[in-house]
């Protein structure tokens, strides 16, 4: 008595009547599958509305900070015991420069928007090349390559990305680049995985024996079915490239001043300032936080909804 | 019909052990369903039937006919989502449904033990296998101890498992799938229940090996006067092994009655067809027409075109389509660690044999044997390690890439499981669209001719144009995966275990529709499968593998009628049904 | 078993050997060269030349690495530009610390991870459940310096219930023989050091500990989640296991192998959280000389605990790997 099949096959004669009664020959996508899942989901609809609002405000930064990101509007107020809390012309109130916390916050999102993002596409690109390189040419390559590879994961992460940003020096782009390079590995480990899997698919042997090349093998069956995987991965790097972003500030490899609105430098000014301002701390590290749980919480979403092990329910 | 009725009709001849005694196991108007994300789904609705003390009693349904949920409930193993929603379940006269959760899990092992289907799921891979019956025994207060001990190894010898002592001590992995299973068998009979349900116990196991574990169980329950509840899909061996026999269709019984009645005056149209499409039961009948004389075989069974006219020999040579020489393929088996050798494995060990034009060449073998590996070989999907394979006079795969284009256009495969042979990412039009397309098979509007015409041939409707594989259901598929196969008009077509995932009924409908293009289109099929009794329908000729190589060769009816070698008998014997007088000779 | 191990030592030996190679060639990849890594922000014209040749930096590469690597098995790491004093003094003086930090971190994670993991699926798809689901996604996303923070300014500055910094109350005498702040308490029967060298860890222990505990309580409600619908479970309760026995024998132990392999896992995660939290706590550790290194751009510092975490690391999950053989007997055989 293994599995049960007959509730899940009384529900799958009627699921082609229509996904959501939409009527018609048209037929659900796994994509379109997906989505429906993830619209059933609180968690990935939670996920989403933050990532969504991340996005907004990062992108709408100049329109909705009241100052910009190195302004200093208050300096004549602070003293070194007291730093004026919420006004109506601060709605958060004034860092320890004198900044506006709010406008710093928001371009702070941006500042992690452009952070995570770029570090995850190159993450991505690098990962992708490695992954197809090994995969291509196979033998000696692959060995050696996924080897490399294996080499790069033996060492934590943070500690990695710690010394490739060391190498480049203290600046933003160290941290972009620090942090993608660290992606790569992981990222051409699962490509080359899911593809190999791939691989030995009937549909692909199918499409094998019927004469394509394996170039059109592979671009046109092989990798849009590793796609799913790769994406959530990207999606929950991202939330991961945040953090690792707020650790390599707090490490002091962000470069800048003190003053630079950016979370994780934010958050590392504030520590001085713990009995004083707490809120210095609290606004930035709780951003963070809720940021990456955005992508993280529509990652895992993600997956699940892509998962072929629970799709036919 | 109502059950009860059905189950009053009881057939002569025999000692019923029906008579005069009240059932052990009483089921009535039982109700099962499942809730799910899409709301409820009844799995079991009203069936009945009784099961005798010491009686065994099969029930006989494809997949969601409700039968392994219905056995389920009478154990109260049903999966979490799962209720009885109605009737009652009498076990020697209490209401099972009445005692509540942890009620029946009392009588589990003590009154009403199981042997599970899959050997290799089953068994704790973390604990000895000899412990794993040893708890058994003390959680129901049969032994404890050194007791416990010597009491499994004495089961586990009962159960057929030589050396039981030693083997005790081992763990699962260790064992080979029969072992697994008659240890399953040793600890579902351990505590002596008096009501053993086995789920399909021997459907994942090799068929040589399916027999002795039927036969051993069946002596052990005999013995002890247990009664079986059998859950197959298989109609041969439901009616081989069984003393009544309870059909299910979609949740409800619907007929009921001795073994050999039922397969003699079947009430229902759903038997009926199920008796139809039995593979096993189809190469009984087609065995008594042969030699019992009287009755003819009937078109239906016999599926193979040219079986009836055996092609002269030496034609048959000099028009073969595929000649395999000499083949030998070798695996090397990557060794652990940095120093780690690695091993050969030869998996297809001097293979020689050729496929006939127009007919079909099967290639028998059980897992292992090396048959897919060579269907692989033919399909240039792999290449020999020695040994050349000719596809019409020309290497397989071709010299260059227009050569192999060539090929490619003339063979084609349909692999066994339908879920994964078709590209889920592609609709059903874009699957068989791609070969015409690859192949620059004229306009646009040309190739949406030719898929209608080829969904046509399969018997597709164009309404699933538009959809995605995992919309449809397994039959579907693999009638989309023979569309795409066709769709060059290919003259060699491998088929890989094509049927084996398929349900019965499906599996028939398939078997049909291969039969039916090959004669329309004159096709040449190489036939891959572990089932003896689909290759004794369908095939012309047969190659029987054994471990790499071929040990017997010939057209079908020599090698089924007269077999030469010890292993290709022991492949015949274990067709379940062989022994079944179908009632044809009278007819 | 015993081959298992000696394989698994054997293969470390290539990975140890690249990343060397990856460390040498990665300060000499520096803009200005190993001679900037060693001088630092002193690092003029003529003090480069003069420590290119003074070590050999103007030889062929294949050369200098032979000699770093031959330098480096007789345990010279090399200077600190920082403190001026030998790397690998540096690391043994504070290693300890790290060892007692991470150690009671992992304690904390595993000790209320498993549980919480296993009550969750127990009670899967109940509130108790869901929250546990959450919380572990918050305690993988919340960054660890900022939860030191939080930590440090709610029960060491406002509540005052435990001390903020350091590995021991400066009012505090006591020796210390192994270095392990709280055994030495133990050892020399001065048992208020003991306590106070424990009080001192139980914030950054719980900062350094939550990531892995929320790690370790996904993965295991998974597993459990998992093993619970295993046919060999349903099985299992067709033979008539009584309840007891059942989690015990069969659940709990199939469940726990991914979740040894996870626990192996978290090693690097506690290591490079060190850095993070000791720095917060002004903890003296590794994981803060570390920071600092970092800070300061100390390249021998840098490489030198890079490839020792390194080994420590890899020697775990080889711990780990012999662990899950003791558990599976899949992986005994061989």
């Amino acid at each position: 008595m293994s599995t049960e099949p007959a509730a899940q096959a009384v529900v799958a004669a009627t699921a082609p009547t229509g996904p959501g009664g939409r009527a018609g020959d048209e037929g659900a996508s796994i994509w379109r599958v997906a989505a429906r899942r993830l619209r059933r989901n609180p968690g990935a609809i939670l996920g989403a509305v933050i990532v969504l609002a991340f996005v907004l405000v990062a992108l709408l930064a100049p329109v909705i900070a009241p100052y910009g990101p190195q302004e200093l509007p208050g300096r004549a107020e602070i003293r070194p015991t007291f730093i004026p809390g919420p006004s109506p012309e601060h709605l958060l109130g004034l860092d320890r420069y004198g900044g506006d916390l709010f406008s710093k916050l928001v371009w702070g999102a941006r500042a992690s928007l452009v952070i995570g993002v770029l570090s995850t596409m190159l993450g991505l690109l690098g990962g992708a090349l490695v992954g197809l390189l090994a995969g291509a040419f196979g033998g000696w390559v692959d060995t050696a390559t996924m080897r490399l590879v294996d080499l790069m994961l033996s060492v934590p992460s943070l500690l990695l990305a710690v010394s490739i940003a060391a190498v480049i020096g203290q600046s933003p782009t160290a941290v972009v680049i620090a942090i993608g390079v660290v992606q790569v590995p992981i990222f051409a480990r699962l490509l080359r995985g899911t593809m190999l899997a791939q691989r030995g698919q009937d549909y692909v042997l199918a499409a094998r024996s019927l004469g394509l090349s394996r170039r059109t093998v592979t671009m046109s069956h092989v990798l849009p079915n590793s796609l799913g995987p790769v994406i959530v991965q990207a999606t929950l790097m991202l939330a991961t490239a945040v953090i690792e972003a707020a650790a390599l500030s707090f490490l002091g490899l962000g470069g800048g001043s003190p003053t630079t609105a950016e979370w994780g430098r934010m958050l590392t000014a504030a520590q001085n300032e713990l009995e004083v301002a707490p809120r210095l701390a609290m606004w930035p590290g709780a951003l963070i936080a809720i940021t990456a749980l955005g992508f993280t919480l529509f990652g895992e979403a993600l997956r699940e909804a892509l998962d072929p092990k629970t799709r036919k329910r | 019909m109502s059950p009860e009725v059905a189950a009053t009709t009881t057939g002569s001849g025999g000692p019923d052990p029906r008579d005069g005694a009240t059932p052990l196991l009483s089921i009535r108007d039982l109700e099962v369903t499942f809730t799910t994300q899409q709301g409820s789904a009844t799995a079991v609705r009203g069936a009945s039937f009784d099961v005798m003390p010491g009686e065994t009693v099969a029930i006989v349904g494809e997949s969601g006919s409700g039968k392994s949920t219905t056995a389920a409930a009478v154990i109260g193993l049903l999966a979490e989502n799962g209720r009885v929603t109605g009737g009652r379940i009498l076990f020697d006269g209490t209401d099972l449904t009445e005692r509540g959760g942890a009620g029946i899990a009392r009588m589990r092992g003590r009154d009403i033990g199981m042997v599970p289907q899959d050997p290799m799921s089953n068994l704790n891979p973390v604990m000895r296998v000899g412990a794993q019956i040893v708890e058994a025994l003390e959680d129901n207060g049969v032994a404890r101890g050194e007791e416990a001990r010597r009491r499994t190894v004495e089961l586990l010898e009962e159960a057929g498992l030589p050396d039981a002592q030693r083997r005790a001590a081992q763990y699962p992995h260790e064992f080979s799938g029969g072992m697994r299973q008659r240890a399953l068998i040793a600890m579902g009979l351990s505590c002596r229940p008096r009501l053993l349900i086995a789920d399909e116990p021997t459907s994942a196991l090799d068929v040589t090996v399916q027999r002795t574990i039927l036969d051993r169980l069946e002596a052990l329950t005999a013995e002890r006067g247990t009664a079986v509840l059998l859950i197959t899909h298989d109609l041969g061996l439901a009616a081989e092994r069984a003393h009544r026999i309870v059909v299910m269709y979609r949740g409800e019984v619907v007929e009921t009655g001795p073994a050999a009645h039922l397969l003699r005056d079947p009430q229902h149209e759903y038997t009926k067809r199920l008796l139809a499409a039995a593979p096993s039961l189809a190469s009984r009948r087609i065995e008594i027409a042969k030699h019992g004389g009287g009755a003819r075989v009937a078109a239906d069974d016999l599926l193979a075109v040219t079986a009836d006219a055996p092609a002269d020999a030496t034609r048959a040579a000099a028009d073969a389509v595929v000649e395999v020489e000499d083949v030998t393929k070798v695996f090397r088996i990557r060794g652990r660690g940095l120093l780690g050798r690695g091993t050969d494995f030869t998996a297809v060990d001097r293979v020689s044999f050729t496929i006939p034009r127009g007919t079909t060449t099967a290639v028998v073998g059980e897992s292992g044997s090396g048959k897919s590996t060579v269907a692989r070989m033919i399909l240039a999907l792999e290449e020999p390690t020695s040994g050349t394979i000719r596809f019409d006079g020309e290497p397989v795969g071709g010299k260059d890439r227009a050569a192999e284009v060539r090929f490619r256009r003339r063979v084609q495969p349909v692999f066994q499981d339908p879920y994964s042979s078709l590209d889920p990412l592609y609709t059903i039009y874009r699957t068989i669209e791609e070969p015409l397309r690859a192949h620059g098979y004229g306009s646009a509007s040309r190739r949406r001719e030719r898929v209608l015409e080829l969904m046509d041939d399969v018997a597709l409707s164009p309404s699933l144009l538009r959809r995605y594989p995992a919309e449809l259901s397994g039959g579907q598929r693999q009638r989309v995966a023979i569309a795409r196969a066709l769709a060059l008009d290919p003259e060699l077509v491998v088929c890989d275990e094509a049927v084996s995932a398929l349900d019965v009924i499906v599996q028939s409908q398939i078997l049909h529709l291969l039969a039916d293009l090959q004669h329309r289109k004159g096709l040449s099929y190489l036939f891959i499968s572990h089932d003896l009794a689909v290759v004794r329908q369908i095939a012309d000729r047969v190659c029987v593998m054994e471990r790499g190589r071929i040990v017997e060769e010939g057209t079908v009816d020599d090698v089924f009628d007269h077999p030469q070698e010890a292993y290709t008998r022991a492949l015949l014997d274990a067709i379940p049904g062989r022994s079944l007088d179908l009632g044809l000779r009278a007819g | 078993m015993v081959r298992l191990i000696l394989q698994r030592l054997a293969l470390l030996v290539p990975t140890l050997l690249g990343l060397s190679v990856l460390l040498f060639l990665w300060v000499r990849a520096l803009p200005g060269g190993p001679a900037t890594a060693l001088l630092g922000e002193r690092a003029t014209p003529e003090a480069v030349e003069r420590i290119n040749s003074l070590y050999g930096f103007d030889k062929p590469l294949l050369e200098q690495y032979l000699t770093w690597i031959g330098q480096l098995l007789q345990g010279n790491f090399g200077t600190s530009t920082r403190t001026q004093v030998p790397v690998l003094e540096e690391f043994l003086d504070r290693f300890p610390a790290t060892i007692e930090l991470t150690l009671l971190a992992l304690v904390f994670a595993v000790g209320i991870g498993i549980p919480l993991g296993y009550v969750a699926a127990r009670h899967q798809g109940k509130a108790l459940d869901h929250t546990t689901v959450v919380a572990s996604l918050l305690g993988v996303t919340v960054p660890v310096f900022f939860l030191a923070f939080l930590l440090k300014f709610l029960f060491a500055v406002q509540l005052g219930w435990f001390p903020s910094a350091g590995r021991q109350s400066p009012s505090m005498v006591a020796t210390h023989p192994t270095g392990f702040y709280v055994l030495d308490g133990l050892l020399t029967g001065e048992w208020d050091a003991a306590w106070d060298a424990l009080l001192h860890l139980v914030l950054p222990a719980i900062a350094l500990g939550s990531i892995p505990l929320a790690i370790i309580a996904r993965i295991t409600r998974a597993s459990v989640i998992e093993v619970q619908s295993a046919d060999y479970v349903r099985t299992a309760r067709a033979k008539g296991l009584r309840p007891p026995r059942l989690r015990r024998r069969v659940v709990i132990r199939n469940a726990m192998l991914p979740v040894a392999t996870t626990i192996g896992l978290q090693v690097g995660l506690l290591l490079s959280g060190a850095v993070l939290t000791e720095t917060v706590f002004a903890f003296n550790g590794i994981g803060s000389f570390l920071a600092a290194a970092v800070f300061n751009l100390d390249y021998a510092v840098l490489q030198g605990f890079i490839l020792f975490i390194a080994v420590v690391y890899a020697l775990v999950n080889l711990a780990v790997d012999v662990s899950y053989g003791l558990i599976d007997p899949r992986m005994r055989v061989r």
